[in-house]
């Protein structure tokens, strides 16, 4: 059995206080190969916790994830990960950042040279390759993060708020580049995002999830992230449909936000 | 008192001189900065008022010690050197008071002198003459050649004209003239305003001094040889340190038994000044090389391992997560993520040890050593060998100097991402 599911996931975290949190409670959910999910949900929902496991960064409370037909336990090269910022290495530079995780395996240059090379060409940075990281713009350091992943052939790709960082111009046109990624590579995708729009435009299936205990509240399939691949972005977000899902997300995540507020003041 | 004021008249005088003399060029970005009070970045260090600095410190170095480096124009007043004169008023049994001129000759220090010759003149008070070194003062027995003295009731009640009883003085245009408490003529002429050489000589003596140990060396060692084992005590000093620090940081950065155990160790001797710990070192150790090494290496070896923890609680958790889903065994994060992230810490550690393994070294040789800069200017102190102490403290401030550049320039080279992740 190929592909990733995720079996009845739940985690408590246990605070110094005495009291504990339901950060997820019995989520299930199977991704095929190649598929691309979005994940989205008000701040405290638990995604980057159900991330976090996925990665095996954490071990669930109960269930567990299964990855072609075996138990993840911990982090491991079959599952690449995109942080937000900072995960690059300072010390290397370009060429040696997107070839860490080949070397690490202890390949030789022969066999991972012409594949970064490629890389690099895909996200535009061959003319920077010789350049150190912290010379870089923020989205070029995200597209040297996108390549590193890529690299290592991973079997899923997890993104935690890979975009976050980036300005809004600089961020539409990573999007276009994740969709041309996960088309020419067809690697399965979890991405997690703040961005509604972002998540309609680079999910086929979108997630939303809900806080308190972290669940799964709502799934969409959405033909967004196919139609991406081959057409301008700005042109997919003028389609009827999409301003109607992304009212309908909008104001469901604005409901669970004015909960967790109610509760809030409830408490005090 | 008067050394500052000249100081702070040439602080203010040399920026309005600066200020509307030099045009400043306004090429760059800065200059076009309207808001520039309170905007650290925009505040650089003036080149013109560091170079007047420096040459301001040795124009009063000069100036006030009488330098030949210094045009004489600018000489603070020296001391009287000639000779000098004054009169006395003496009165003895049954005779009528009497007046007679001393003539004081007062020679620098050092020089071959001859009391002046004086003739006796008339009265029964005679006039005298004598020597007194400049800077000094001198007891003047003026009774001796008179013909009633003290055994005549010889006592003297004025000098210059103006009275004067034992324990006052009366100032004369040469210098001070007091009275002992038994009736003798103390003279201590005028000092003006320049340091005499055993308080504070003048930078050609320094320099002087620097060329003949340079070549003759100082208590049976060269110069070199003085400032090469203070330099050789330090280098193999913090080496040990570091040897053994950074690898228990890593330890105790990466392990929780580690941690708990040396914690407490760590920061219990962080905190005792290495000077404190000499005397120890010098009963366990004893005066001779093992001692300072041993000294040296407990300085560094708490900071290198601060500093080596430091750098590895610093290492975002986002690189290691990175590194482990790329596959990275425990052994390659180590050396790929953990090692790396930590050098900047570890340089700025460096420097911090270095820094204070050299003042201990130079503390520990002043305490008891054979050879070491530190003992040079020791034992030139007991002999007050002004000039080589002050030549001392020049050499340890520029090696000391030299050491935090040199390790500036290999942290700009070696770390080049420091701050910039």
């Amino acid at each position: 059995m190929s592909g990733l599911s995720i079996e009845k996931l739940s985690m408590r975290f246990d605070l110094p206080n005495g009291t504990s949190v339901q950060a997820l409670k019995d989520v299930s959910l199977n991704i095929a190969e190649g598929e691309i999910m979005s994940v989205l949900g008000p701040s405290g929902c638990g995604k980057t916790t159900l991330l976090n496991i996925v990665a095996g960064f954490l071990a669930p409370t109960e269930g567990q994830v299964v990855l072609n037909g075996h138990r993840v336990t911990g982090p491991d090269a079959e599952r690449g990960m995109v942080f937000q910022q900072g995960a690059l290495f300072e010390w290397m530079d370009v060429r040696s950042n997107v070839s860490f995780g080949p070397r690490m395996a202890g390949k030789s240059e022969a066999q991972w040279g012409e594949n970064v090379d490629h890389l690099l060409d895909v996200v535009g940075l061959r003319d920077f390759k010789e350049k150190a990281v912290f010379e870089l713009s923020g989205g070029m350091q995200q597209r040297v993060a996108l390549a590193r992943c890529l690299a290592n052939e991973p079997d899923v790709i997890l993104m935690d708020e890979p975009l976050g960082a980036l300005d809004a111009l600089t961020r539409e046109k990573m999007q276009s580049l994740v969709l041309k990624l996960w088309k020419e590579t067809g690697k399965t995708i979890i991405l997690i995002t703040h961005s509604v729009e972002e998540a309609l435009l680079l999910g086929e299936r979108l997630l939303v999830m809900a806080p308190r205990p972290g669940r799964i509240h709502k799934e969409y399939q959405l033909p967004f992230a196919d139609l991406g691949v081959n057409a301008d972005l700005r042109e997919v977000k003028k389609h009827p449909e999409f301003a109607e899902r992304r009212e309908e997300i909008l104001g469901m995540i604005w409901d669970m936000e004015e909960e967790i507020m109610g509760r809030a003041e409830a408490a005090s | 008192m008067i050394v500052f004021l000249i100081y702070a008249a040439i602080f203010v005088g040399s920026f309005f001189i600066v200020k509307f003399v030099v045009q400043q060029a306004a090429t760059d970005y800065t200059s076009l900065k309207t808001v520039t009070f309170g905007d650290e970045s925009a505040v650089t260090p003036n080149r013109i008022a560091s170079v007047i600095s420096v040459l301001t410190i040795f124009l009063l170095w000069g100036s006030f010690t009488g330098s030949s480096m210094v045009p004489g124009f600018l000489h603070a007043p020296g001391p009287f050197v000639g000779d000098a004169t004054f009169t006395y008023t003496a009165e003895a049994d049954g005779v009528d008071p009497d007046d007679a001129t001393v003539t004081v000759r007062v020679f620098e220090v050092g020089t071959e002198v001859e009391d002046p010759v004086v003739e006796p003149g008339d009265g029964w008070a005679k006039n005298d003459s004598d020597n007194v070194g400049a800077w000094r003062s001198g007891l003047i027995r003026v009774d001796r050649n008179d013909e009633f003295g003290r055994d005549a009731g010889h006592k003297i009640v004025a000098v210059n004209g103006q009275p004067i009883a034992p324990g006052e003085s009366v100032q004369t245009e040469f210098g001070r003239v007091g009275m002992s408490p038994k009736g003798t003529l103390n003279f201590e002429p005028a000092k003006g305003w320049q340091m005499e050489p055993i308080w504070l000589p003048p930078p050609e003596a320094v320099v002087s001094r620097l060329g003949e140990i340079a070549s003759d060396g100082y208590r049976d060692s060269t110069l070199w040889e003085h400032l090469g084992y203070s330099l050789f005590r330090v280098i193999v000093g913090f080496f040990f340190g570091a040897l053994v620090g950074i690898p228990l940081g890593y330890a105790m950065g990466l392990s929780n038994w580690f941690r708990g155990w040396f914690d407490p160790i760590v920061e219990f001797m962080r905190p005792v000044p290495p000077l404190a710990l000499i005397p120890l070192v010098i009963i366990w150790a004893g005066i001779g090389e093992t001692g300072k090494i041993i000294l040296l290496f407990l300085a560094a070896l708490w900071i290198m391992a601060i500093a080596a923890r430091a750098g590895v609680s610093g290492v975002n958790i986002t690189k290691v997560h990175a590194a482990y889903s790329l596959g990275a065994s425990k052994f390659q994060i180590m050396r790929h993520v953990i090692v790396p992230n930590s050098l900047p810490e570890i340089f700025t550690g460096a420097r911090v040890a270095m820094g204070v393994c050299w003042g201990t070294v130079v503390a520990a040789e002043l305490v008891a050593a054979e050879k070491g800069a530190g003992m040079m200017i020791m034992v030139a102190s007991k002999f007050q060998l002004t000039d080589i102490v002050i030549m001392g403290i020049i050499l340890i401030g520029i090696i000391g100097f030299g050491i935090d550049i040199l390790m500036r320039m290999a942290e700009k080279r070696l770390v080049p991402w420091k701050g910039r992740s």
